[in-house]
């Protein structure tokens, strides 16, 4: 019996440890990226193989997310006579829920991994222990102008996603199916207020916060060999997914 | 001067180094060697506080490395150049940019003069026309040439090398033994070298120390440490299975 609550106590402080080393490796990144000297140089980069290399990934996800809003929409909405109500439907749903969650998915796919991959070989052959050997802060130059990168460029990517959404659902709505296209963008009108757009925008800004926090969180400490590499790689992708599901709930419960 | 007092550390419960007490000479090659695995790595990479020690203290010019805050630390460490094994030259970087990589970071020269002193840092090490190649396409003795090329570029006034010729044929681990010998020479550094390659790593080392079971067992001139009487020094040295230095 106490042999077994000494594993359990064991194992609790080894979580709450691991817990606090997530949240001081991020506060740790915020912290550095108002330390100068910025890198300028290094945000861009990072904004470039975050939001100009995702961009055709989330441009077709978006167009086809869209388009079967489309036809599921015009389906339940017929039931009802309610038709016309397609456009108001698409932009709410894409806007609010849609487009930041599934943007913020293709980014972790195409982009977490890949960092996690690349922090976790840079681990593995010694490339981030030169760095903190040439006292250049390793955190610094990796991890926090990822973040600054994912902030500004998760956004912009669920915008792009958001309006080819409903570019989608448009052409499948009015052109495929019948609906009028100027019931299609007056129920738009008529329906979406600037707190749907600005919560999409608060929810894709704090995805990709846990995406870049999670992924390089997950490569800056994977085991120094092939099988830790690829299992940092892994695990960065599922637990990004899962708590950007967590997170959307809770924000989405708090601005309803 | 180095100084490594009662230098002790732990793995997950295993005890690597066990009371080391090691002193490096200014401006001297210091080799240590030992058995595989027996901790000289992890002793190195205590010499710049990439490893923290559980109890002891490394002494850099009287000032212990181990208990300095972040920011002393990275000023001390830019005393410091090292050779990682894998030369670790970051590769999304072209050579060029790997040994210039320091400069740009740490320094607020002008590009002009960054690209002088990369140079001629890469002539000195043989590698004049291989600026523009990345990593992936050097050769293991190329690598390593470019890592030391970057770990001298900030003119250190130590330099570790951990296992620089491991993985090259015997002719190229001599002429990175003679590179390191030249620069030497010509920067005065004191060097901290780690490996295997023995008998060929006195020639440039002034003193050898050997590490077994994580404390040191002889530490001396290198002349005076090849005759040792020593047994576990001269069972190491013969290569000899039987002996003091237990083998699986």
């Amino acid at each position: 019996m106490l042999s077994f609550l000494g594993r359990t106590g064991r194992f609790s402080l080894e979580q709450i440890a691991a817990m606090g080393r997530v949240f001081f490796f991020l506060m740790s990144a915020i912290f550095l990226a108002f330390r100068r000297p910025a890198k300028f140089y290094l945000i861009i980069h990072h904004i470039k193989t975050i939001g100009v290399d995702s961009l055709s990934v989330v441009a077709l996800s978006g167009f086809f997310t869209g388009m079967v809003m489309g036809f599921q929409g015009y389906y339940s909405l017929r039931k009802f006579n309610a038709e016309s109500w397609l456009g108001s439907a698409t932009a709410l749903g894409l806007l609010r829920e849609l487009g930041p969650v599934l943007s913020a998915f293709m980014v972790t796919g195409r982009t977490g991994s890949a960092m996690a991959a690349e922090l976790g070989t840079m681990r593995a052959t010694e490339q981030i222990d030169a760095l903190d050997s040439m006292a250049i802060n390793p955190i610094k130059y990796l991890v926090s102008p990822r973040i600054i990168a994912s902030l500004l460029a998760m956004p912009l990517l669920t915008a792009i996603f958001d309006v080819i959404g409903i570019f989608g659902s448009y052409l499948v709505g009015v052109n495929l199916l019948g609906v009028s296209s100027g019931s299609f963008f007056a129920g738009m009108e008529n329906s979406v207020v600037f707190h749907d757009v600005y919560s999409g925008f608060v929810k894709s800004i704090s995805f990709g916060l846990i995406i870049t926090w999670i992924c390089c969180y997950k490569g800056f400490y994977a085991p120094p060999m092939a099988t830790g590499v690829s299992q940092a790689t892994t695990e960065s992708v599922v637990l990004s997914f899962v708590l950007i599901l967590i997170w959307d709930y809770f924000l989405t419960s708090i601005m309803l | 001067m180095i100084q490594v007092i009662n230098l002790c550390k732990s793995f997950r419960g295993q005890q690597v180094l066990k009371g080391v007490n090691l002193e490096f000479t200014s401006g001297k090659i210091t080799t240590i060697v030992g058995t595989s695995g027996c901790g000289k790595t992890v002793l190195l990479r205590h010499l710049n506080a990439l490893l923290r020690p559980d109890e002891g203290a490394v002494l850099i010019d009287g000032v212990d490395i181990t208990k300095l805050p972040q920011k002393e630390l990275y000023e001390m460490r830019s005393k410091f150049g090292v050779l990682f094994q894998g030369a670790a030259l970051l590769d999304s970087m072209s050579v060029y940019d790997n040994v210039a990589f320091p400069m740009r970071e740490k320094t607020k020269c002008t590009e002009s003069d960054i690209k002088k002193k990369v140079e001629e840092r890469l002539e000195q090490v043989g590698l004049g026309a291989m600026g523009g190649k990345f990593p992936a396409e050097l050769s293991g003795g190329m690598k390593k040439r470019a890592g030391l090329a970057r770990a001298l570029i900030m003119d250190p006034e130590i330099v570790l090398f951990d296992e620089p010729t491991t993985g090259l044929d015997p002719v190229l681990a001599t002429s990175i033994h003679q590179l390191i010998a030249r620069t030497h020479a010509t920067f005065g550094f004191t060097g901290v070298l780690v490996s295997h390659t023995i008998p060929q790593v006195f020639d440039i080392s002034d003193y050898v120390a050997m590490l077994v079971n994580g404390t040191i067992e002889e530490v001396s001139a290198t002349k005076t440490f090849c005759a040792s009487q020593n047994p576990v020094v001269h069972q190491f040295l013969q290569g000899k299975t039987e002996g003091p230095i237990q083998v699986l």
